[in-house]
């Protein structure tokens, strides 16, 4: 992809690019030369107005955040915008109490979702897979948590974590004064009981994924491995998870991208307080929060930027070049 | 069928490992389901017994009494309301914008094509923090005297429309724009040969063909705009503008005295989202896997 086409507007592509085309575009080049000059104006406006909103709230802010971020400002008016160079970032990275706990708790759910709800999601899909009865029922009950909105499943999971009320320390009877168990508001323990909704619910999504990648399998191959006196697990390992790549790639990216956006769940628990810090809280407490530090904010968006595209970048450039080929 | 599926199908119903499958099934299922059997269970329990006997302990008489409470005390419906007019036009634009350019980078061979939806997959990619400072900023800003209620596209129905539409259009233009080059070209290449317009191509050609997609990406954008925590808690300010998934989160501090109030209060908010994805289950797993196979 040349820069060139990069600054090009939608509406100048709509212009027959120079250049010979290859044989295999022939048929559709053919198309161009019957366009009217209404039909151009239409498609420049098909995808010019999606692409101009997008840009604009996405890509435009995305580029304001990184150049906030080497800026001080309180919101009040342009004026008192002043450009600071690194100083947000020398900060973030020295001084600021919250920082390091909230990548070090990014990093740890993305570790928790990949290992534990993960493998599990995957188990439970192949059992699903083995076209039992009843297989429907199994899927709605693994897969609801994902229906329900994250906001809802933290006051459900509240109602299990309550200190005087909640159903563990009732059932373990740790919810008498003294003897309470904090879940929430335990820094040693805060984070792994959200971690642990989280996990309930991101494991009836990658079931329903791995579900998907498993109907893609090629029955022979089974067959063939079955023939060959391979043993379930054995044709698993060796000739069903293989095939499963692409399966698998989307369900690392998702659960990166996952572990990067958490938010609301901890929002509803306890507003990311001690032990629950994450990147996400941190941008929005300098937005929604008392102070409104835009540049500070910014500079911590930033860092979330630059880890979401070192994940995003290569996986779109892989996806897109298998497309291209095909 | 294959062989090996034969196999396992064999009429021989009690084998001892497909129990075993079963049993275990069973027992992960009411696992998975029980907090929000718990919820229910606590919901359907006035707060005097709860509190006098415990909530782990055999209910005197189980009522719905806390549902109809907390939707009348928190005035739910209101609520509902701000979430319908956010989630219908939202999901509409959704998918007229994006199916639109994916018409134009999966209908034609434009030079642009490849990157226009590389922007597109992209941005539905990265978090919505990333964007939010400068967007919380620019809503601040734009001044809409009449249209909306604040005066601002702050605060308002349709800054969350937008914010909705520019996202998820990401989404919707990647799984669509997979689908509609699966059509055969011959179909339009006949048309327009025949002299119809770009636009007639696009709307009664190729955007019939794509219902399928289309009702399975709308399942999904209802579920997910509806369940919206993040955007409106930042762009919204006003309490009473709040659509309901945020607005559950003012209200358990301002209505809901008491945890099987707010457990009742939840559980209505997660009513239609249940109703829809029970409805449209297919759709709704298919729009899932539609975007991600294709990895």
């Amino acid at each position: 992809m040349s820069s060139e086409t990069i600054t090009k507007t939608p509406e100048a592509a709509a212009v027959p690019p120079p250049g010979t085309a290859s044989p295999k575009k022939r048929a559709v080049l053919g198309h161009r030369r019957l366009l009217t000059r209404r039909d151009r104006i239409t498609l420049g406006l098909m995808a010019g107005v999606p692409t101009i909103l997008h840009v604009a709230l996405v890509w435009l802010t995305a580029l304001a955040s990184i150049a906030l971020a080497f800026t001080t400002w309180d919101g009040i008016g342009f004026g008192s915008i002043k450009w600071v160079g690194l100083d947000n970032f020398r900060e973030l990275f020295t001084s600021n109490p919250q920082f390091w706990p909230a990548v070090e708790h990014n990093v740890v759910w993305f570790v928790v979702l990949i290992l534990i709800p993960t493998p599990f999601g995957l188990f439970l899909a192949v059992q699903l897979d083995k076209q039992i009865r009843f297989s429907r029922v199994y899927q709605t009950a693994f897969f609801l948590p994902v229906v329900v909105s994250m906001a809802v499943i933290g006051f459900v999971w509240q109602l299990v974590y309550n200190p005087d009320t909640g159903l563990i320390n009732s059932l373990i009877g740790a919810n008498e004064p003294g003897h309470y168990i904090d879940w929430i508001g335990d820094p040693d323990l805060n984070l792994w009981a959200i971690l642990i909704a989280a996990s309930w619910r991101h494991a009836g999504y990658m079931m329903i994924l791995y579900l998907a990648g498993l109907k893609g399998v090629d029955p022979s191959l089974r067959e063939a491995s079955a023939l060959d006196g391979a043993n379930e697990w054995q044709t698993f390992k060796n000739v069903v998870f293989p095939t499963l790549r692409p399966t698998n790639t989307v369900v690392l990216v998702v659960t990166i991208i996952e572990a990067l956006r958490a938010f609301d769940l901890v929002f509803v628990f306890n507003k990311g307080a001690q032990g629950t810090e994450l990147l996400s809280i941190l941008v929005t407490n300098n937005i929604i929060g008392e102070s409104s530090r835009i540049g500070y904010g910014s500079a911590i968006a930033v860092v979330l930027l630059v880890i979401s595209l070192v994940v995003i970048i290569p996986y779109l450039i892989a996806t897109f070049r298998k497309e291209r080929s095909a | 069928m294959s062989t090996v599926s034969a196999l396992e199908n064999q009429r021989t119903p009690l084998r001892p490992a497909r129990v075993l499958l079963h049993t275990f099934l069973v027992v992960t299922a009411l696992a998975w389901l029980a907090p929000l059997l718990w919820a229910l269970f606590a919901a359907m329990r006035p707060y005097a017994e709860t509190s006098e006997k415990g909530y782990v302990s055999w209910p005197d008489k189980l009522s719905l009494d806390n549902f109809t409470n907390a939707f009348e005390q928190s005035d739910m419906l209101h609520y509902f309301g701000n979430t319908l007019l956010v989630a219908i036009p939202a999901v509409l634009l959704t998918l007229l914008l994006s199916s639109m350019v994916a018409f134009y980078v999966s209908r034609f061979d434009f030079r642009v094509n490849l990157f226009l939806l590389l922007v597109f997959t992209a941005g539905n990619l990265l978090p919505q923090q990333v964007i939010i400072t400068p967007l919380y900023r620019l809503y601040l800003l734009i001044d809409l005297p009449g249209i909306t209620m604040s005066g601002k596209l702050y605060d308002s129905a349709l800054g969350l429309v937008l914010i909705h539409v520019a996202f998820q259009s990401g989404f919707c233009a990647f799984v669509l724009s997979n689908y509609m080059r699966s059509l055969p070209h011959e179909l339009t290449e006949a048309a327009l040969v025949d002299g119809a317009s770009v636009w007639r191509l696009y709307w009664q050609i190729v955007l019939p063909l794509c219902k399928p997609a289309m009702a399975a990406l709308a399942t999904l954008l209802s579920i997910w705009i509806y369940n919206d925590f993040f955007w409106a808690i930042v762009l919204i300010s006003t309490g009473e503008n709040m659509p309901i998934t945020s607005a559950l989160n003012n209200l358990s501090g301002q209505y809901f005295t008491d945890p099987n109030l707010v457990a009742a209060g939840a559980l209505l908010t997660a009513i239609p989202t249940l109703i829809v994805y029970f409805a449209l289950q297919r759709q709704f797993v298919s729009g899932l896997t539609l975007g991600a196979n294709k990895g």
